[in-house]
């Protein structure tokens, strides 16, 4: 069982990188320990910026470092930085063009007993509609990694969205196929087609495999880039499939199903089924029994590819 | 000086006409902020389009961003861009020259539009500053009806607390906003010890249209060291005629052809006192 959450995994990489890139800058908002940063605060406390619990602040002070050639990371939980700070990351970061990453850590329901305000089930579709912003929702340690060594190398802005518990690897050190802002493909199939992303992949590359012991070949794409959308990708993988199942922790809209089903719909008609989180406040517990709870696991998702191909 | 007052009576009247132009405009905040932004790019900060792209320049932030056509104005009399396009052209489809700053254009920075992002954003680049030992400075213009968000708080605090004395924020006083006197939209109360219990200098401008006393406060900022400073300029809303001055409906207004008249006439009449004071 993997014990490395990708909120630890994006801190080695800002650190392993931090140490010959002076401009590297880290923003948190009292939130530090939760993003797994205060290593790098500790190791590099001139390239570390704490901006009290404020993330408006945040994120405008990370612009304003950003436009003066910083590359910036601002870890945040995702529940108020794609709320809280949002108009800053529409006008300070997408408008103004800053070299500015936002990183939502504890994202979608990973905060599952603290209630609504914690939850993130929001900020795919509020990140994704604002115009030159880029969302992103790595599934495993290794594809984070490979995320953030990219989007150091580009400079503009993104929002990464992170959950807080480790997650199973669905990918391993020496083989992490990525390719920035194209899916990737987790699980190789024929039947149906399974498009998920962050948290939600490794339980459908689990219902891939339930399904192959059922005779059903599901392919299951890693679509870590939400936006831009894979959608060569995503065309290449739905042609051949009967039916498309979408799996997000997240809203019911606005989020991956949307968009797929948009792209789906447009270039290659056919049955696109959005499994999502309820259009309503999430049941409280931990993510595993919040998850259990939606169907949002293999047996879920399994069921859901058997009846979308009935 | 007297030259740059004479300056800033013909900014005025380019302010006017691009709203005549583009039949729109924040005509009553870009007539009390004009002296202050005048004075910052005549006599105060290091920037010009020569050394634009110099990392060392000073840097501004248009924080009550409405106020554009007194930017455009300022940055045109620099040599940023020709004045004659952007009176052609402002808020015309597909131009450039919009009703905010926008940073496609030179000379501006960041975009803005949105009251309060203004001096959170400062506090990046002057902490940018800082790690980079450079010795630019930030400058930033916030109205006093801006003081209602929240955020503008948050970077009040954050910049005391990173002691940035490369920091100077100005508050646009001209006690008017949109839906009447600032004092009984959302009253400031003691704006000055506010300021300074959030750990700042804070100097007082009696005038605020004067370019005397912006500069001599200006001065006074930049020796300021450990703390951030703030200077209240108390303005005129509408400074410059009559038919506007002090007056909450030329928060956004476009003059009609007599009131044009007037206030062309009363912009000139002013400049030509000028010399004899």
């Amino acid at each position: 069982m993997n014990k490395v959450p990708n909120r630890q995994a994006i801190c080695e990489v800002l650190m392993e990188q931090a140490k010959e890139d002076k401009d590297i800058v880290v923003l948190c908002s009292d939130s530090r320990g939760s993003a797994s940063l205060a290593p790098f605060a500790k190791e590099f406390p001139g390239q570390f910026v704490e901006a009290g619990i404020a993330e408006q602040n945040l994120v405008s002070i990370g612009a304003g470092l950003a436009k003066c050639g910083k590359k910036v990371f601002a870890a945040s939980p995702a529940s108020f930085v794609s709320a809280r700070s949002y108009e800053q990351a529409k006008v300070d970061c997408a408008y103004s063009d800053t070299n500015v990453t936002l990183v939502g850590i504890s994202g979608g329901v990973s905060y599952g007993a603290l209630g609504m305000s914690h939850h993130s089930a929001q900020d795919i579709a509020a990140m994704s509609a604002i115009p030159n912003m880029r969302v992103y929702l790595p599934s495993d340690r290794f594809q984070t990694a490979c995320l953030v060594r990219e989007l150091l190398k580009d400079g503009k802005p993104a929002y990464i969205r992170v959950g807080r518990n480790p997650v199973e690897d669905i990918y391993t050190e020496d083989d992490c196929p990525f390719v920035m802002d194209r899916a990737t493909v987790a699980a190789e199939g024929e039947d149906a087609l399974i498009v998920a992303c962050g948290e939600m992949v490794r339980p459908s590359v689990d219902a891939a495999a339930l399904l192959k012991e059922q005779g059903i070949s599901a392919a299951v794409l890693d679509m870590y880039c939400v936006k831009p959308l894979d959608k060569e990708g995503l065309l290449k993988a739905a042609q051949k499939a009967g039916a498309v199942v979408t799996v997000e922790e997240h809203a019911p809209f606005g989020g991956l199903g949307s968009m797929v089903s948009q792209v789906v719909g447009a270039s290659c008609p056919k049955k696109v089924v959005n499994l999502a989180l309820p259009d309503a406040p999430v049941i409280t517990g931990t993510s595993r029994e919040v998850f259990d709870y939606y169907g949002l696991n293999a047996e879920g998702i399994a069921q859901a590819v058997k009846e979308a191909l009935r | 000086m007297e030259n740059l007052k004479a300056l800033s009576y013909d900014l005025r009247k380019n302010v006017v006409d691009m709203i005549m132009e583009g039949k729109g405009g924040h005509i009553g905040g870009d007539m009390s902020v004009i002296d202050i932004l005048v004075t910052l790019y005549f006599k105060v900060m290091n920037i010009s389009p020569e050394n634009q792209d110099d990392p060392g320049r000073d840097l501004f932030v248009m924080s009550k961003g409405h106020c554009v056509e007194a930017l455009y104005a300022v940055l045109a009399a620099k040599g940023f861009f020709p004045i004659g396009e952007v009176i052609e052209k402002f808020s015309r489809f597909g131009s450039q020259y919009i009703g905010h700053p926008n940073n496609k254009l030179p000379g501006i920075e960041m975009n803005s539009g949105s009251l309060g992002h203004g001096l959170p954003v400062s506090v990046g680049m002057a902490l940018a500053g800082k790690m980079d030992k450079r010795d630019y400075r930030v400058y930033t213009v916030m109205g006093d009806g801006e003081l209602a968000e929240g955020s503008v708080w948050e970077g009040a605090m954050a910049a005391a607390h990173y002691k940035l004395d490369n920091l100077c924020a100005t508050v646009d006083r001209n006690r008017l906003q949109i839906s009447g006197n600032t004092e009984d939209v959302m009253a400031h109360g003691d704006l000055h010890e506010k300021f300074r219990s959030f750990g700042w200098h804070v100097i007082d401008v009696k005038d605020g249209n004067d370019i005397c006393q912006l500069t001599a406060a200006y001065e006074e900022a930049k020796a300021v060291k450990g703390k951030p400073a703030v200077v209240i300029a108390n303005t005129v809303k509408g400074c410059g005629s009559a038919v506007m001055e002090d007056k909450a409906a030329w928060h956004h207004k476009v003059p009609t052809a007599e009131e044009y008249e007037q206030i062309i006439k009363d912009f000139a009449e002013r400049k030509e006192a000028l010399s004899n004071e």
